[in-house]
């Protein structure tokens, strides 16, 4: 049973604060205090807001003492990945080639927490143009793990997953394109979870892999990444990827319970490549078991083209990356590092602005689109895609929700998996399926592995299925043990 | 330079020199008529100031989507249809390139499943050029090269304007079906004229809403088609002739030095008359397309289709066949065609199927109306004009001033023609001044009779003096006729 | 090759990119980069030709918006974050040869 106070939780505080009872003001300075306190060893934030976070909650408790209703995040501090657009606020993607860069323009979802009456308190680090799962790929160096801080966070969202871990913020913003706010989650003990591909939408988010990428919440609670969700999600013009279905009422459905449910744990995720510890199968199996203890019927079922998820992803993903970061050549905007002619200037400002990371999957991404290779390679990939989908197709005709680990291994020490690219690469090999299927999942903690460190457990769910997936989340929230000592 | 020829299948071509044919076929980029551009809501406007017209989308900023324009849409159908396309679900496509007119160094366009495919359009002259597809894509920003006398070898740097960056284009490609030069330039002409009678685009040449690019290569007969060379910066219909001619040309002059034509990009310069090569690439351009992630599928319904068909107006070609077949020809003449160009045709019609000889009213409609003034004159009117003239009341150069004042005043034939005391002379009162003239002009006379036909100009002149002006000429010419014979 | 990409593709795609790179980290990228794609190979070497490709994960069609006009950026706010801006353009080192 997760045992976080109910007044430091985003649901509490939006009470409190609409109530009265509390103001903005002090919620924001207390989470100002603990930022004060861990954050100069942590180094969750790329650019903390204080000032403009002070104006905003004072604004927003005049507002509430007028009688105003501010939204369903009164007063809540969140903290927002650094791939966001924020209107005349450093948005860097964690690079040297955005350092300073200051949009025109905030993020659809940005627009949304305002209105929610949310107070953002800082810009989160991550992976350089969320490429990574460990947060070291950053420009400004990396973010270290709360629990461990020898260890990283994960990646790419390791800032926001770090910064509700830390207590910096009840609530946080990342993005995920193969894993990347699900692997942090599990990582640092907290809720992450990535909607259905367009249930968000993505206008104002820097892309990486736009077929893949969707912004969603991390939080220490079920009840409020579902809050969070909520606040953000449904169709936004700006976006001709999003979904146009009305997103549900996931908080209705969070205590039902799982009587009934269909669950299945997927086989090809329990074991093979990317080194599974023991002690994360051991708590994926007792989630399992958790869940069937709850009326839940669990059973093993078979994603057989999920084992080719990796190598597809790491052929479409680089591939989309490599045409989505073309833009920055010092022409418009960020670093220029300017030379005699215009071509001489692109090849000095990306040389000069890019890290090894986005270097390698920008050609990678190239290579595969290339001239002679892209049946083989990209096109190949997208067919394999496909593949994915029927096989998880079929597995939903017989199960309402899917279990895995969220990531082979709990914190790893800084370091330790940087020398190989593609054993860093393994740490998706459980969240990229449902990545390429477009399908919702969410990490929840569940006890803890080796060292004493957090374990995370996936919930998938088909296309448009968030609610079932919340439900199952909560039954297993309330059914986890202990959970780290923080 | 060469002469055009009929082949023995009755279509023309030109011969070069040393016997080679030429074949051209022309890609023509084509700006629609919205209000805004193609992905974002940006005003769709020539002549304002500098990126004024910009926002987060046409300039390519980080986190920035399209979202296609529906009118955009439409009219790209519509110019399908009009040009005998079959229109088809389409898939937009990312062209991958780096330029600074591009903001995101990609474009979006279609590549393998584009919108309109495989049609036509038939020349005034009968003959057809096929279409091969007329595909959507966003226009690029404008540069100004500066220093260098504007040319860009020779530039200290370049200024970029994104105001036309994301204007809607439809790029038209043709089969290599042209084998003149008058042909290219009769196929732009009628784009033109179909583009305007459609709504589809202002195709001005001298504002860049319309484009035209020239492939001409050159081979012997009975052999397959030469290498083509790509001509660009084509300015007026004047230019394209001139182009293609000098091309032609310059490849003739390499291959019978013994040389190979390569295949280039290359500008026509106007000033000097000549085309040549931009600084030549080390490698092809490998644009490594792939679906735009971004954008959704778009399938229209044949419901949709069969509206845009009942909704075009008549083409044309298509109201030169029906003037033409009205006037009793085959096939369009010069007349058909300049009446149709004038909008005139309609009149032409209606003064015809109220009895009106055809010829004449055609020959007044091209040589004597202003067609500005086109408002004043009635088909009664035009066709009572006629008949005046027909049953020999009036004279042809009577009728000629006559038509010229019914447009500027828009009064009635027989009422102008009764100002200008106008009326046909008495036959047997011409017959005695003819009479008065033969006895003035001796010699003339004398020579007439001997078999001079040119002589009777002097007596001709006489009669023409003595009445005024007002004899009917051909009348007075059958009377010496009559006399000489008699 | 399946999977193996050599020193001059790797050399080639850089160039493609505008990534320069010196010979001490082309040796290191292609080495990297071969055993992705060696990994890659469990894709590249499957027959699907029966299967189509995914480039839309969720079915969406014709999104469409109407064609009227919508609020632009304020130009000074722009060219702010220009790196070199003049006559209200945006100003770049001479560009040779033409847009391909």
């Amino acid at each position: 049973m997760n045992d976080i106070d109910r007044s430091r939780t985003a649901a509490g505080i939006a009470a409190a604060v609409a109530s009265g009872e509390r103001s903005a003001r002090q919620v924001l300075d207390d989470h100002l205090a603990r930022i004060d306190e861990r954050e100069g060893e942590i180094h969750a934030f790329n650019h903390l807001l204080a000032d403009e976070a002070r104006a905003r909650a004072d604004q927003l408790d005049a507002r509430i003492a007028a009688g105003e209703d501010v939204g369903p995040l009164a007063g809540v501090p969140i903290a927002l990945k650094d791939n966001l657009c924020t209107r005349g606020i450093p948005t860097t993607c964690s690079s040297k080639i955005l350092d300073g860069w200051l949009p025109p323009y905030d993020a659809t979802v940005v627009g949304r927490l305002h209105d929610a009456g949310a107070v953002v308190v800082g810009k989160t680090n991550l992976d350089e143009f969320a490429m990574g799962s460990s947060t070291e790929n950053s420009a400004f160096g990396p973010t270290r793990n709360p629990l461990d801080t020898t260890r990283v966070p994960g990646g790419s969202s390791g800032g926001s997953a770090a910064a509700v871990a830390a207590g910096f913020a009840p609530i946080a913003l990342g993005s995920d394109t193969g894993g990347s706010i699900r692997q942090p989650a599990a990582l640092c003990g907290v809720v992450g979870a990535k909607p259905t591909f367009g249930r968000i939408s993505r206008s104002g988010l820097i892309a990486f892999a736009s077929s893949l990428d969707q912004i969603g919440p991390f939080a220490a609670t079920v009840e409020d990444a579902a809050l969070l969700m909520e606040a953000i999600a449904g169709h936004d013009p700006l976006d001709a990827t999003s979904i146009p279905e009305p997103f549900p009422d996931l908080r209705a459905g969070l205590g039902r319970g799982v009587e009934g449910l269909r669950v299945g744990l997927v086989e090809e995720l329990q074991g093979g490549e990317g080194g599974f510890q023991p002690e994360v199968l051991a708590r994926t199996r007792e989630a399992a078991d958790a869940l069937a203890a709850a009326g839940a019927k669990v059973d093993v079922v078979s994603v057989p083209a999920s084992t080719l998820g990796l190598s597809a992803y790491y052929l479409i993903a680089p591939a989309e990356a490599s045409s989505n970061l073309a833009r920055f050549d010092g022409v418009r905007f960020g670093l220029r590092e300017e030379r005699a002619t215009t071509g001489e200037t692109y090849d000095a400002t990306r040389t000069a602005g890019f890290g090894a990371e986005v270097k390698r999957r920008i050609m990678l991404g190239t290579y595969a689109l290339s001239s002679g290779y892209y049946d083989a390679y990209y096109g190949k990939a997208q067919r394999v895609r496909t593949m994915i989908i029927r096989d998880f197709e079929a597995a939903y005709e017989r199960f309402d929700v899917l279990l895995s680990p969220t990531s082979p291994c709990v914190a790893f020490p800084l370091g330790d998996k940087t020398a190989d690219p593609l054993t860093m690469y393994l740490n998706d090999v459980c969240t990229i399926p449902s990545s390429l299927a477009g399908h919702p999942a969410m990490s929840v903690p569940f006890g803890t592995g080796a060292d004493d460190l957090p374990v995370g457990v996936q919930v998938m769910a088909p296309a448009l299925g968030e609610e079932l997936m919340f439900q199952v989340a909560a039954a297993l929230e309330a059914a986890a043990p202990a959970g780290a000592a923080r | 330079m060469s002469t055009t020829t009929l082949s023995d299948h009755g279509g023309a071509f030109t011969e070069l020199p040393h016997g080679y044919r030429l074949v051209v076929g022309l890609e023509v980029h084509v700006e629609l008529h919205t209000a805004t551009k193609l992905f974002c809501g940006c005003p769709n406007q020539f002549g304002d100031e500098p990126n004024t017209n910009v926002c987060p989308v046409c300039l390519g900023l980080p986190g920035s989507m399209p979202v296609l324009n529906a009118r955009a849409m439409e009219l790209a159908m519509r110019l399908g249809r009009a040009l005998q396309c079959e229109v088809r679900p389409s898939v937009f496509a990312r062209k991958n390139y780096f330029y600074p007119d591009m903001p995101k160094d990609y474009q979006i366009s279609q590549y393998d499943q584009p919108t309109n495919v495989d049609g036509h359009l038939d020349l005034p002259d009968g003959t057809r050029i096929g279409i091969e597809r007329a595909h959507i894509e966003e226009d690029t920003g404008k540069s100004t090269h500066v220093g260098g006398g504007g040319r860009i070898h020779d530039a200290a740097y370049s200024l970029v304007d994104y105001n036309r960056c994301g204007v809607p284009l439809v790029e038209i490609v043709s089969r290599p079906d042209f084998r003149t030069a008058e042909q290219a330039k009769a196929y732009v002409n009628e784009l033109r004229a179909i583009l305007t009678a459609t709504g589809v685009s202002d195709a001005k040449m001298e504002e860049g809403s319309l484009r035209v690019d020239a492939n001409v290569s050159v081979h012997q007969p009975d052999t397959p088609f030469g290498t083509r060379c790509e001509i660009k910066n084509i300015n007026s219909v004047r230019s394209l002739g001139r182009a293609i001619e000098y091309e032609a040309l310059r490849q003739v002059d390499l291959l019978e030095a013994g040389e190979r034509v390569i295949q280039q990009t290359r500008h026509w310069n106007e000033d000097e008359g000549r085309t040549h090569m931009l600084r030549s690439k080390e490698e092809a351009e490998d644009y490594r397309y792939f679906p735009e992630p971004d954008l959704v599928p778009m399938v229209p319904e044949q419901a949709r289709i069969d509206e845009i068909d009942a909704a075009l107006p008549r083409l044309p070609a298509e109201r030169r066949s029906a003037l033409a077949d009205a006037a009793g020809r085959t096939l369009p003449d010069e007349s058909v065609t300049i009446v149709v160009d004038r909008d005139l045709d309609e009149l032409a019609l209606d003064a015809v199927a109220s009895g009106a000889d055809a010829d004449r009213t055609l020959t007044h409609l091209q040589h004597d109306l202003d067609p500005a003034q086109v408002g004043n004159v009635s088909a009664e009117n035009l066709a009572q004009l006629v008949q005046l003239e027909t049953s020999g009341k009036l004279t042809a150069s009577q009728a000629k001033q006559v038509v010229a004042e019914m447009g500027e005043t828009g009064k009635a034939p027989d009422a102008i023609a009764a100002e200008r005391g106008f009326e046909a002379m008495d036959t047997s009162e011409l017959e005695s001044i003819v009479d008065d003239a033969i006895a003035a002009n001796g010699d003339a006379w004398a020579k007439y009779c001997a078999g001079e036909q040119k002589a009777q100009g002097a007596i001709v002149g006489h009669v023409m003096k003595a009445t005024r002006g007002q004899a009917d000429g051909k009348v007075v010419t059958q009377i010496l006729e009559q006399r000489r014979s008699a | 090759m399946p999977g193996h990409i050599s020193r001059d593709d790797v050399a080639h795609v850089a160039r493609l990119a505008r990534l320069q790179i010196d010979d001490a980290e082309l040796d290191l990228f292609t080495e990297q980069l071969g055993s992705i794609l060696d990994h890659a190979a469990d894709v590249e070497s499957l027959e699907l030709d029966d299967v189509p490709p995914t480039s839309h994960p969720y079915p969406l069609q014709n999104v469409v918006r109407a064609d009227e006009v919508r609020p632009c950026l304020d130009r000074d706010e722009v060219l702010a974050q220009a790196p070199s801006a003049e006559a209200g353009m945006f100003r770049v080192p001479p560009v040779l040869g033409e847009a391909p």
